[in-house]
C-alpha cells in the first residue's frame, strides 16, 4: 500500500492539518515507509484470535471500573476561561460557524 | 550532596546538615549552569522551587517530615503543574499554563518534594531521542553530540548531569526505559493502571504509564512510594492496596529464575551492549540466580503492533488541539475549518503531524480491519508470549536498547530506522507489564549501555530487588559523565 500526494491530502483533512503541495510529497515518502513497517503485521496469522484492547484485559477481568453517576467537578470556569485564545460573556469564540 | 542517593538526603535533612533551602539552591546553580549545554529543562522557576522549599522546612520543623520531604525534583514537562508552564515540548502548548496538578504533581506535593523545573521531552513524547521537541534537542551528558534517548530525555540527562537528584517520566513505548539506558540512569515503567494517568498529557491512553528515573533502584522505589496508588480521576487507575515498593530491596537473588529472550540476543544488536549485559546476567548466576532460555516469538511484530496502535490513540486523543479553548491558535482564521487545519499546522512539528496522519489513515474506512484490529489480534499474541514465558522464569533480561546513543541528526531522515529502536521496549508496554533500565557498564566509546528487567504484572517490587542487588555490587549507575564533572 503506497499513497500518493492525493491521499496524503485526503487523510490530512480528515485529521484537520493544512498541508501544501510540497509539504505532502515529502510526507509521502516517510508515510509509505512507515506503512511498509505496519504492513508486516499482515504476516501474522490471526485466526481465532480475540482483539486486546486493553493492557488492563489481563489483571481486570472484570473490565473498567465505572464510577457513580454523580456530579464531584467544582465550577472552575473563570479558571479554564483564562487560559483560552478568545472568549467573550463566558463563552469560547470562534469563527461564525452557521451563516 | 549532588551525587548522593534519595536517603542519604533524606539523613542530611533529617540531621539538620542541610536545609531544603540550601539544598534546593544547590541544584538549582547546577541546573543553571549545565543547561546552556544541554538543554535538559524547559523551565526552571527559582522562586516556585525556593517558596516550596521554605515550605519543606517548615513542616519538618513542625515534625511533618517524611522520606522525600525537602528533596528536590525535575517533571517531565508532560505533567501539569498549575501556575507555571506545561508546554508538552510542543509549539501547541508554549503557552500553556494549566489550572490544575496532575496527580503525580499532587503526590509529591503532598509528599513535601520540592518542584525543581520542568524537563524537555519529545513533542508530546512523540520520539525516542528528544530531537522532536520544538524547544530543541537535549544533549547526552556523557557525549554532547549524541542524543539522551526519549521522550523522557530531558529527565534521563538531567538526572545523568546530576542537575536534579531525581525525576518523573512517561512511559508509552519505552519512553522512561530508552533514555535511562542511554544516559546511563535507572528507570522504571511501572504496571499499566499503577500510576495514575490524570493532569499527564495523552499520547496512547492504553499504553501511557508514569513512572521514575534516578541513579539507583533505591530510589527509584522511595519515588514509586509517592506516585503510585488508586485514583478515581483515571478511570484505568487501579483500584489495589498500597504497597510499600522498597520492601524486597534486601531480597537475595540466589534461586532467581532469570529469562533469556532468544529473540533479544541475537542480530541487530550492537556487539558491546550485549556483551555488557551478558557480563550483567553471568554476575547474577554467580549470586545463586539461574538463567534459562525463553522464546517471545512475536517480538518482531511488536514495533508494527505498536506503531499502529499508538499512532491510532495519538491521533484520537491529539484531535483535542484545535486552536479553540487553549493553546495555539493561528491568527485572522477565516472560518472554523481554518482555524482547525492552519492551527495544527503550526502547533504541531513533523513528526507529530507524521503520526497523527498515519493514526487517522488506520483508523479510516476499510484500512481498520487490515491494520488496527489486526494490531490489536498480534497484541494479544505478544501478551501471550509473556504469560508463557513467565511459567518458566520470574523475570526476563535483556538489552534496553539495540545500541547506545547515537549521533544528534543520525536518524532524523528516516522515521522508521528510528522505531526499529523501541523493539526491545514495545512489548511490555504491549502486554502492560512493569520493567526497569539499569546502567550496566559503557560501550567502546564511553556510552552507557542499559540492561533491563522485566516482570510479571505488579511486580515493581521483585524488578527494584533484583536491580538493588546488582547496583549494590557495581558502581555504574553512581558514575558522573565526563562532559559534566562535579
Amino acid at each position: 500500500m503506497s499513497l500518493s500526494p492525493d491521499q496524503i491530502q485526503r487523510i490530512a483533512h480528515l485529521a484537520r492539518i493544512a498541508v501544501t503541495p510540497a509539504e505532502a510529497e515529502e510526507l509521502g515518502v516517510q508515510l509509505n515507509r512507515v506503512l511498509a513497517l505496519v504492513d508486516e503485521l499482515q504476516q501474522t496469522d490471526t485466526a481465532g484470535v480475540a482483539p486486546m484492547s486493553h493492557a488492563l484485559e489481563s489483571v481486570l477481568p472484570g473490565g473498567q471500573r465505572l464510577r457513580p453517576d454523580a456530579v464531584v467537578e467544582p465550577d472552575r470556569r473563570e479558571e479554564f476561561l483564562a487560559i483560552a485564545p478568545a472568549v467573550d460573556a463566558g463563552l469560547y469564540l470562534v469563527p461564525k460557524v452557521i451563516e | 550532596m549532588l551525587n548522593a542517593t534519595l536517603a542519604e538526603l533524606g539523613s542530611a535533612l533529617a540531621a539538620k546538615r542541610i536545609s531544603s533551602v540550601e539544598l534546593t539552591e544547590l541544584f538549582l546553580a547546577r541546573a543553571a549552569a549545565l543547561n546552556g549545554s544541554l538543554n535538559a529543562f524547559i523551565t526552571i522557576d527559582r522562586e516556585r522551587s525556593l517558596a516550596d522549599a521554605r515550605a519543606a522546612d517548615a513542616k519538618r520543623a513542625q515534625g511533618h517530615a517524611g522520606p522525600l520531604t525537602g528533596i528536590p525534583l525535575a517533571h517531565k514537562d508532560i505533567f501539569c503543574t498549575r501556575g507555571i508552564l506545561t508546554s508538552c515540548g510542543s509549539r501547541m502548548l508554549a503557552n500553556f499554563v494549566s489550572p490544575y496538578d496532575a496527580h503525580v504533581i499532587e503526590r509529591f506535593g503532598a509528599a513535601g518534594a520540592v518542584l525543581l523545573g520542568k524537563t524537555n521531552m519529545d513533542e508530546f513524547a512523540m520520539g525516542s531521542s528528544n530531537e522532536t521537541s520544538y524547544y530543541g534537542p537535549v544533549h547526552n551528558p556523557w557525549d554532547l553530540q549524541r542524543v539522551p534517548g526519549g521522550s523522557s530525555g530531558g529527565s534521563a540527562a538531567a538526572v545523568a548531569a546530576r542537575m536534579a537528584p531525581a525525576a518523573t517520566g512517561t512511559d508509552t513505548g519505552g519512553s522512561i526505559r530508552q533514555p535511562a539506558a542511554l544516559a546511563g540512569v535507572s528507570g522504571l515503567k511501572p504496571t499499566y493502571g499503577v500510576v495514575s494517568r490524570y493532569g499527564m498529557v495523552a499520547f496512547a491512553s492504553s499504553l501511557d504509564q508514569g513512572g521514575p528515573l534516578a541513579k539507583g533502584a533505591a530510589d527509584l522505589a522511595l519515588l514509586m512510594n509517592a506516585m503510585a496508588g488508586f485514583d478515581a480521576r483515571d478511570s484505568t487507575s487501579l483500584d489495589r492496596p498500597a504497597e510499600d515498593y522498597a520492601r524486597e530491596l534486601d531480597r537475595p537473588v540466589a534461586g532467581l529464575r532469570i529469562g533469556l529472550p532468544r529473540e533479544y540476543f541475537g542480530d541487530g544488536v550492537d556487539a558491546d551492549s550485549l556483551a555488557r549485559v551478558r557480563e550483567a546476567i553471568a554476575w547474577f548466576e554467580a549470586q545463586g540466580a539461574k538463567a534459562v532460555e525463553i522464546t517471545l516469538a512475536n517480538t518482531k511484530m511488536a514495533v508494527p503492533v505498536y506503531y499502529v496502535l499508538a499512532l491510532a490513540e495519538a491521533s484520537s486523543n491529539l484531535s483535542r488541539f484545535d486552536g479553540a479553548r487553549y493553546g495555539h491558535r493561528a491568527g485572522d482564521p477565516k472560518d472554523v475549518l481554518d482555524m482547525y487545519c492552519r492551527t495544527r499546522a503550526e502547533g504541531f512539528g513533523a513528526e507529530v503531524k507524521r503520526r497523527i496522519l498515519i493514526g487517522t489513515y488506520v483508523l479510516s474506512h476499510g484500512y481498520y480491519d487490515a491494520y488496527y484490529l489486526q494490531a490489536q489480534k498480534v497484541r494479544r499474541l505478544i501478551a501471550q508470549d509473556f504469560t508463557q514465558a513467565f511459567r518458566d522464569c520470574d523475570v526476563i533480561m535483556g538489552p534496553t536498547a539495540p545500541a547506545t546513543a547515537f549521533r544528534i541528526g543520525e536518524k532524523s531522515a528516516d522515521p522508521v530506522q528510528m522505531y526499529l529502536g523501541d523493539v526491545f521496549t514495545v512489548p511490555a508496554s504491549l502486554a502492560g507489564l512493569p520493567a526497569i533500565s539499569v546502567p550496566c557498564g559503557f560501550d567502546s566509546r564511553g556510552l552507557p549501555v542499559g540492561l533491563q528487567i522485566t516482570g510479571n504484572h505488579f511486580a515493581e517490587a521483585a524488578l527494584l530487588g533484583v536491580a538493588h542487588r546488582y547496583q549494590q555490587a557495581s558502581d555504574w549507575h553512581s558514575r558522573v559523565p565526563k562532559e559534566t564533572p562535579l
